[in-house]
């Protein structure tokens, strides 16, 4: 089945959405200031003949002409960590300040996680949970090669997570970024539609609604839920945020965004979402030759 | 389990407990306290107390001990806290791999610093013949990159060997440097 086919009454310019999904993606790593400044990361790629070009919208991120980062300097002293591209929005959009508390629902394998201890200087708490303990290792191994002091890692279903073994009743952020459909994800594995079907797009939902709701729940009022998927598909994306502005007390917030992004849909299969799911951001392969990326920005109790 | 005859409690694998600040408030036997390991980072490798001021230190598994920056009431039921940091089951301490990668930079003495292409033999998990006049046993390794000395792990070294102690899943084959330096 061609799922892609269905999004062409969202996206401008189809063909060229479908030609990108088709190309390979870049090498991007992404600085870990933790260890290292960009500069320093840099000059140790100079010094081993690696060419590199900085994203535009984030000079913490490189572009390699190396399809092999994990074996430079760099990556052994955990001074750059293999992060794709649009993946590297959701902690910037997230944001926490030295000191606060944040929750990554969903850590594993940790990119996005280790990305928000380091935007707080390593000097906050950035609570990293994950269902899965195969993953979770994952996890554990890069926040030690990367260095991050400040993460506590738990191993729980994110959907009732309970905040009993810490001292403390609030997070001051989230950051939801969901298991999905990964149809954004096809540039970097090819097969990531093979067992794609409606079915598991309406039971994914459910799970992705049931952790959007606890993250809001577990956050205190003012604060900041970033909720992220890496697909296309609306019933994962302003559906999902549609339902929980109707259960939980929160509201969707505009945030900027240095890529190239077109709106949330309000629009789907004759379903209309409230109109605030606008300030969510769809990111097309196409738009800065990156994966496909969903990322949505709410303020708790507003 | 019955308590050790010093009156003490044993060690709780599954959970982390904070360190004690000194001797006299230890109530698990045979952990080590905060003072000790402060003073092991200070006389072994001539790091700064004050650099640890915004950590404290814990205990899960059998005397494997966590740095973590910041303030958690103990004991803690959760997977991990902050990072590895250094293993007092034997007679001399190992820091690991990844506190001498964070806090290494710090260190004044028992560094021995590889040329580039000692220090990729070195990732690579090889033990190496090398010429050192300091002090046996676990040492900071480092190399020069990208202008600094950047620490690479531990090493121990004796009888004129040092041997890696990179663990098998942190050891990386790395490309050589072209650039003629070194």
């Amino acid at each position: 089945m061609d799922v892609l086919s269905r999004y062409e009454p969202l996206i401008d310019d189809f063909a060229a959405f479908r030609a990108a999904c088709e190309r390979p993606l870049p090498s991007v790593v992404r600085v870990n200031e933790i260890k290292a400044t960009p500069e320093r990361a840099r000059t140790a790629l100079e010094e081993e003949g690696v060419g590199y070009e900085p994203c535009e919208w984030h000079p913490g991120l490189l572009r390699l002409d190396t399809d092999h980062p994990g074996r430079t300097w760099g990556a052994f002293h955990g001074w750059v960590h293999g992060q794709e591209e649009v993946s590297a929005l959701p902690a910037v959009v997230c944001d926490p300040e030295p000191g606060e508390r944040v929750w990554a629902a969903c850590a594993a394998p940790g990119g996005k996680a280790t990305q928000l201890a380091a935007r707080a200087d390593d000097a906050g708490l950035v609570v990293a949970n994950d269902r899965n303990l195969g993953r979770l290792s994952a996890l554990r191994f890069n926040a030690e090669r990367l260095g991050v002091t400040s993460m506590a890692v738990t191993n729980r279903d994110a959907r009732n997570y309970s905040l009993d073994p810490f001292d403390f009743e609030e997070f001051d952020r989230a950051l939801c970024d969901v298991p999905c459909s990964c149809e954004g994800t096809i540039r970097k594995n090819p097969d990531a539609l093979d067992r794609w079907s409606l079915g598991y797009l309406d039971e994914i939902a459910s799970t992705q609604e049931a952790i959007l709701r606890r993250a809001i729940q577990a956050t205190r009022s003012g604060g900041t839920v970033v909720y992220s998927t890496c697909t296309f598909a609306p019933e994962e994306n302003e559906a999902v945020l549609d339902d929980v502005l109707d259960r939980e007390d929160c509201r969707l917030v505009d945030f900027t965004c240095a890529l190239d992004s077109r709106p949330g849909v309000t629009e789907w299969e004759g379903e209309h979402f409230d109109p605030s799911v606008q300030r969510a951001k769809r990111i097309y392969p196409h738009l800065n030759d990156t994966g496909g990326f969903f990322c949505a920005k709410l303020e708790v109790g507003g | 389990m019955s308590e050790p005859s010093d009156g003490l409690a044993e060690n709780d694998g599954s959970r982390f407990d904070r360190l004690p600040a000194t001797a006299a408030e230890r109530e698990v036997s045979g952990r080590a306290t905060r003072e000790s390991v402060l003073d092991f980072w200070e006389e072994r490798y001539g790091i700064d107390p004050a650099i640890f001021a915004d950590y404290t230190f814990w205990e899960k598994g059998s005397r494997k001990l966590w740095a973590f920056r910041g303030e958690i009431d103990s004991p803690i039921e959760i997977e991990s806290l902050g990072i590895t940091f250094l293993r007092t089951r034997q007679e001399h301490w190992k820091p690991t791999t990844d506190a001498v990668q964070r806090f290494g930079r710090h260190a004044t003495q028992n560094v021995l610093t590889l040329s580039r292409e000692a220090a990729r033999r070195f990732v690579a998990g090889e033990d190496q013949e090398i010429e050192w006049d300091g002090d046996w046993g676990y040492l900071i390794v480092a190399h020069d990159l990208a202008g600094e000395r950047e620490p690479l792990g531990v090493g121990l070294y004796l009888h004129g060997e040092l041997r890696s102690q990179i663990p098998k899943g942190r050891r990386r084959e790395l490309r050589e440097v072209d650039t003629g330096e070194q």
